[in-house]
């Protein structure tokens, strides 16, 4: 029942094959027996679910059942979901149960989706292993003792694992694509905007988006479908319309142009993932694409950007963590400051404060030009680079990650070595460019991500590409030994 | 770019931040790191550049003067720590 698409569940549900309720306690119960051996649910929300599924069977029995009826999912602990706990892998929100749900929420929830818990992820989304989480980390469901990325590391093995059909997640950084790539799953980041940031809470507002992981680019594209659009209380929420991505799947990819930037497959590429992402191209190429070498030139200079960028925007955003009105708050407080002081670094793991520092010094008195106003400047130039490259290019690809997933604890005490496990998907986020990460030939028995860039507002072109790789390959059905 | 104790200690008082005395040094020493990272910027000559304000280059968009949100202080304020008759408490700023 697991490995079915979401159109094959959600045309079973409409056929009587099975109901919600009977689909739901299937998941449920794969995840009191699989989750201990993964971590990646934080809250597990059974009672909510069915109840939820109940309802999604009898709209389905009185014939006014939204698209993702009864279909199970999980959303990552960064949404707020009214009545059941958000996180956000953070002992500061361990006791915060948010008043209202997110945009995403309230979107596939009106689509009729069932929601079955939160996953875990890296704490305020700060990494890229799951390992800041306060609940512990996640592990891979490929190889337990191996990291399934981050900072969606929970929502992507969930999904791996076949815990729920497919899961929400952000990236701010590769926080999607990368655990995707780890993972074997497909992931999709949208263009900046293209989806409400409204009841996400916020790292780095300038680069956080929402998006989805799932099996298979079909399965994204349906979840995508409802997500995906306008939402005046988000005031960078893109005011553009919304193609149907289900119907654009199938479309002819004949002549399509990919660019291949250089820069994505010199020093620091495992050969053996680079090998298997060129196997890939060479399929897309028996598909009739045309294959062109590009530069992105200062694509090197995104992690230094990124870490001006996203820590400054973190400081500001979590400066509203204060003890006061919500999240945790120390005990005894002897003053304002002590209160401010000793609930920060009760309620904050060591990245976060890190993050916090570094984005307070950046932004500090007499810095603001050499370091904030600098990476803005070479952030425009990140930008400019894939400007010029779509002139020539549709989509451009290369690997998602520069290696297979990482042993736990391996990159912990090294937060540089962390940070440049992104360096093939930061450049996108800093652009605002949507990016897609879909498994290719795994390495060793570990999944490989191919990741596919588009121009802005291209996520149907992004998700038709991928789905019909999906479609001659096999590699995206592939599922973990233990959670098939 | 190095960071010493005292620099640390500045930069966690502007952040609001508690931190351990023997956390100080390692402290340093990562930030340090992170900003010899980011040191790279250094070699880009971004005379002219303009610096991105936004990644669509859109304008903020500002909604109509009316009101819109409806007053839910008793909902917001059940998940605070401490309130009082509709207001926040915290220890005693004015004597």
């Amino acid at each position: 029942m697991q490995n079915k698409s979401i159109a094959q569940m959600a045309a079973e549900l409409r056929l009587r094959t099975y109901s919600s309720v009977e689909l739901t306690r299937h998941y449920l119960e794969r995840i009191a027996r699989l989750d201990r051996r993964l971590n990646s649910f934080i809250s597990v929300a059974s009672e909510s679910a069915l109840a939820a599924a109940e309802r999604a069977d009898r709209a389905i029995a009185s014939g006014d059942a939204g698209p993702l009826a009864g279909i199970p999912i999980a959303h990552k602990d960064i949404f707020c979901t009214a009545g059941i706990k958000t996180s956000c892998g953070s002992r500061m929100l361990d006791n915060f149960v948010a008043p209202y749900d997110a945009t995403v929420v309230e979107r596939l929830a009106a689509a009729g989706a069932v929601v079955l818990g939160k996953t875990n992820m890296d704490e305020f989304a700060m990494g890229s292993s799951n390992e800041t989480s306060y609940y512990g980390p996640v592990h891979n469901p490929w190889d337990a003792d191996r990291v399934p990325g981050g900072s969606s590391g929970g929502s992507a093995a969930a999904v791996a694992a076949r815990l729920c059909a497919a899961a929400t997640g952000t990236d701010t950084g590769g926080s999607i694509r990368q655990p995707a790539a780890l993972c074997g799953i497909t992931g999709i980041k949208p263009t900046y905007g293209r989806c409400s940031r409204w009841g996400m809470i916020a790292f780095a507002s300038s680069l956080d988006q929402a998006g989805v992981l799932a099996r298979s680019a079909a399965d994204a594209a349906c979840l995508l479908d409802e997500m995906a659009g306008f939402d005046p209380r988000d005031s960078t929420s893109a005011d553009v319309d919304v193609p149907d991505y289900v119907d654009a799947l199938d479309d002819d990819i004949a002549g399509l142009r990919i660019g291949l930037p250089k820069e994505y497959f010199g020093e620091g590429l495992d050969p053996r993932v680079a090998a298997s992402v060129q196997d890939a191209i060479k399929e897309y190429e028996r598909l009739g694409a045309k294959v062109k070498e590009i530069s992105l030139p200062n694509s090197p200079l995104s992690v230094p950007v990124y870490y001006v960028v996203a820590p400054a925007e973190c400081s500001s955003n979590l400066a509203r963590f204060d003890g006061v009105r919500y999240g945790h708050r120390c005990e005894n407080p002897k003053d304002l400051e002590d209160l401010y002081k000793r609930s920060r670094a009760e309620g904050f793991g060591a990245e976060v404060q890190r993050r916090v520092m570094i984005g307070t010094y950046v932004l500090s008195a007499g810095y603001y030009d050499a370091y904030y106003l600098k990476a803005q400047k070479i952030r425009h130039l990140i930008a400019d680079d894939f400007t010029r490259a779509f002139e020539d290019v549709d989509v451009i690809m290369g690997p998602t990650a520069p290696t297979t997933a990482f042993e736990l604890g391996a990159k912990m005490d090294d937060p540089v070595a962390m940070y440049l496990n992104d360096i093939y998907t930061i450049a996108t986020n800093l652009a605002g460019l949507p990016g897609m990460s879909i498994p290719v030939e795994p390495v060793d028995g570990l999944p490989v991500g191919l990741q596919i860039i588009g121009n802005y507002f291209q996520e149907a072109r992004l998700l038709n590409v991928a789905h019909r790789f999906q479609h001659v390959t096999h590699w995206h059905q592939g599922a973990p030994s233990g959670f098939e | 770019m190095s960071l010493d104790a005292s620099d640390i200690e500045k930069i966690a008082h502007l952040a609001r931040l508690e931190i351990a005395p023997e956390s100080i040094e390692r402290y340093a020493a990562d930030l340090s790191n992170i900003l010899d990272l980011v040191a790279q910027m250094d070699a880009v000559d971004t005379t002219g550049v303009e610096p991105m304000a936004h990644p669509l280059h859109m304008s903020q968009r500002l909604r109509p003067d009316r009101v819109s949100e409806h007053d839910r202080r008793e909902l917001f304020q059940a998940i605070a720590p401490l309130t009082e008759d509709g207001l926040y408490l915290v220890p005693k700023v004015i004597d």
